[in-house]
């Protein structure tokens, strides 16, 4: 039986989906090593403890909180020193972290503080033998490489989207923690948080994404993927490189190699030729669907549904077909 | 800092050209070189000219360039020093580590003689797509570390930087000495002029063996992933759209 640990990541007192599913992936490998605790670790500012509910209710035995004002805002430092401090009292056997902007500072950290090594953007793990294997893509998604990890923990950073929450009502009991580090010290200080707007979907965890490319030929007329993303209700608005590098939109909208890497439901490219560097932040999405003027582009050679023509034309009648079809549901 | 010297190390990676297709060689645990051409991974170029601004922007300084592997890596160093980086480092071994704590173990070893004003890495490598060395070379030489960044200011021993978030920014402060990873953003690396080609061949390269350690991750596997069926063009205009909302909602199911 072995103890899995999870970090519970939370911005703005909230908890973040991602927190939800290292809880799940935490207790599938738990369950899979014959039945261990899954201990999950919860910081932030004072109240976020009141947010330990819905990690038992998704299979954490244990919720160790800490409240600080100091952990307002993400703390790589004091939380990577207070993470690996409880990973040694628990003797955890797998660490889970998520591969967020946040989590991707942290799991690095604890794993140097414990001496071992760490697995980034893992999409499956699973115990083999006496080690812990997890797979990941690699060579920007044309290789899935699987790695042994044989340290103890085995630290995992799981990439958002991929481990569906699920539900596995356990006692979820609070515990609360100090700090192991005065959180206020932190060397490096996040002056401010920017959020965007509550309404507004991140790419990396909206189960639609609607994509533009130069076919648009204009930052203006990005107007008309914003309006079909708005149809669906439930979609984010990505690009592509050429478009960011051009500054119709900002570069964290970028799709492809260097940019964001998602894998949604459904992924709706509007002009977009389909480059290489853009395939490989997008060709894991469950159903793709093509807009463009040249039958010849890369993109149809991949998307599920392609439709060739003027995306002027194309694009507002699609927004009005979903939009009715989902006044219809 | 202020009107002193600025001292300044850049870590970067060869990493093949990803406009391939790639095969799985024959172990099953590795990617066939066979055919491949390599470069400076894309986040570490962005790495370099970060590092290059700011020593332009200090007035004096150095950047020295370290990147561990075996002698092919001279070639990424040369780029790198071909930009404007003032000398090199090659930290030998036969291959990397597929365990990022023994890559940055080997690098702090060697980092830790000087002292260092910043350390740049890319934000991940493309190859490997690992993230972690950075903030562990961090962690191990006790300096803060701001990751992803794509914005950075840096004045009288401080700096400002901005990440990016899901759907948020931070703006983070830190204190000098500090170790950044580099995101896509900050800027746009330079190319090497002719002239800085051939300067870079007269530039020290020192070449030294690395520690580098066993670890405690290695690969098991590579494969291929699945191939996704084959593209279908469903119908041409806005006459096409009826029948790809029936093939969403009846055969996709997403809507």
């Amino acid at each position: 039986m072995a103890t899995v640990f999870a970090f519970a990541e939370a911005r703005g007192g909230e908890l973040r989906k991602v927190a939800l599913e290292a809880v799940t992936a935490a207790r599938t490998l738990a369950d899979e090593t014959g039945g261990g605790e899954v201990h999950a670790l919860l910081v932030g500012a004072p109240g976020i403890g009141g947010k330990a509910a819905a990690l038992g209710a998704h299979g954490a035995d244990v919720v160790h909180v800490c409240e600080h004002a100091g952990f307002e805002h993400a703390n790589a430092e004091a939380g990577a020193a207070l993470a690996a401090e409880l990973l040694k009292r628990i003797g955890a056997r797998a660490a889970v972290f998520p591969a967020s902007a946040s989590g991707r500072d942290l799991a690095p950290r604890v794993a140097a503080k414990l001496g071992v090594g760490v697995a980034s953007d893992v999409v499956s793990v699973a115990a083999v033998g006496g080690a812990i294997h997890a797979r990941h893509p690699s060579y920007t998604g044309k290789v899935i490489t699987t790695l042994a990890l044989t340290g103890t923990p085995a630290v995992i950073a799981i990439r958002p989207n991929v481990f569906t929450p699920r539900e596995s009502a356990r006692a979820g009991r609070v515990e609360t923690v100090a700090p192991a580090v005065d959180p206020a010290a932190s060397k490096v200080k996040v002056r401010e948080t920017k959020a965007g707007s509550r309404a507004k979907l991140d790419l990396s965890e909206a189960p639609v994404i609607v994509s533009g490319g130069r076919g648009l030929k204009s930052a203006e007329n990005f107007k008309l993927v914003e309006d079909l993303a708005a149809a669906f209700g439930n979609a984010a608005v990505g690009a592509t490189r050429a478009v960011t590098d051009d500054g119709w939109r900002p570069h964290s909208d970028q799709i492809g190699q260097t940019g964001r890497v998602v894998s949604p439901e459904l992924y709706v490219a509007v002009g977009i030729s389909g480059a290489i560097q853009h395939l490989a932040g997008m060709r894991t999405s469950r159903t793709i669907v093509a807009i463009n003027k040249d039958r010849e582009a890369p993109i149809f050679k991949i998307a599920d549904y392609g439709i060739v023509g003027d995306v002027f034309d194309i694009v507002p009648a699609l927004t009005e077909a979903v939009r009715a079809a989902r006044a219809h549901r | 800092m202020g009107a002193t010297r600025v001292k300044i190390a850049v870590c970067i990676k060869r990493v093949p050209v990803m406009d391939v297709r790639f095969r799985i060689g024959a172990d099953g645990k590795s990617v066939d070189e066979t055919g491949l051409k390599y470069d400076v991974n894309d986040f570490d170029l962005w790495a370099v000219e970060a590092a290059l601004q700011l020593k332009e922007k200090t007035g004096a300084g150095e950047v020295a360039v370290f990147s561990l592997g075996p002698d092919a890596v001279q070639e990424q160093i040369r780029k790198a020093l071909s930009m404007g980086a003032d000398r090199g480092v090659q930290l030998k071994a036969a291959s990397a580590s597929a365990d990022p704590l023994s890559i940055a173990r080997a690098l702090a070893a060697e980092l830790e003689a000087t002292q260092w004003d910043v350390i740049f890495f890319g934000k991940v490598a493309i190859d490997t797509a690992d993230q972690s060395v950075g903030p562990m070379v961090a962690e191990l030489l006790g300096l803060p570390c701001v990751s992803a960044i794509s914005a950075l200011e840096i004045a009288n021993g401080r700096g400002t930087a901005k990440r990016e978030l899901e759907g948020a920014q931070e703006i983070v402060e830190f204190p000098l000495p500090v170790v950044l990873t580099v995101d896509e953003g900050l800027n746009k690396e330079r190319l090497p002029s002719l002239k800085g080609i051939m300067a870079a061949k007269k530039k020290p390269l020192e070449v030294k063996p690395a520690q580098l350690d066993a670890g405690t991750v290695s690969v098991a596997a590579m494969e291929l992933p699945a191939e996704r069926a084959a593209g279908r063009i469903i119908g041409e205009g806005a006459a096409a759209v009826p029948e790809l909302v029936r093939l969403l909602q009846t055969e996709a199911k997403v809507l």
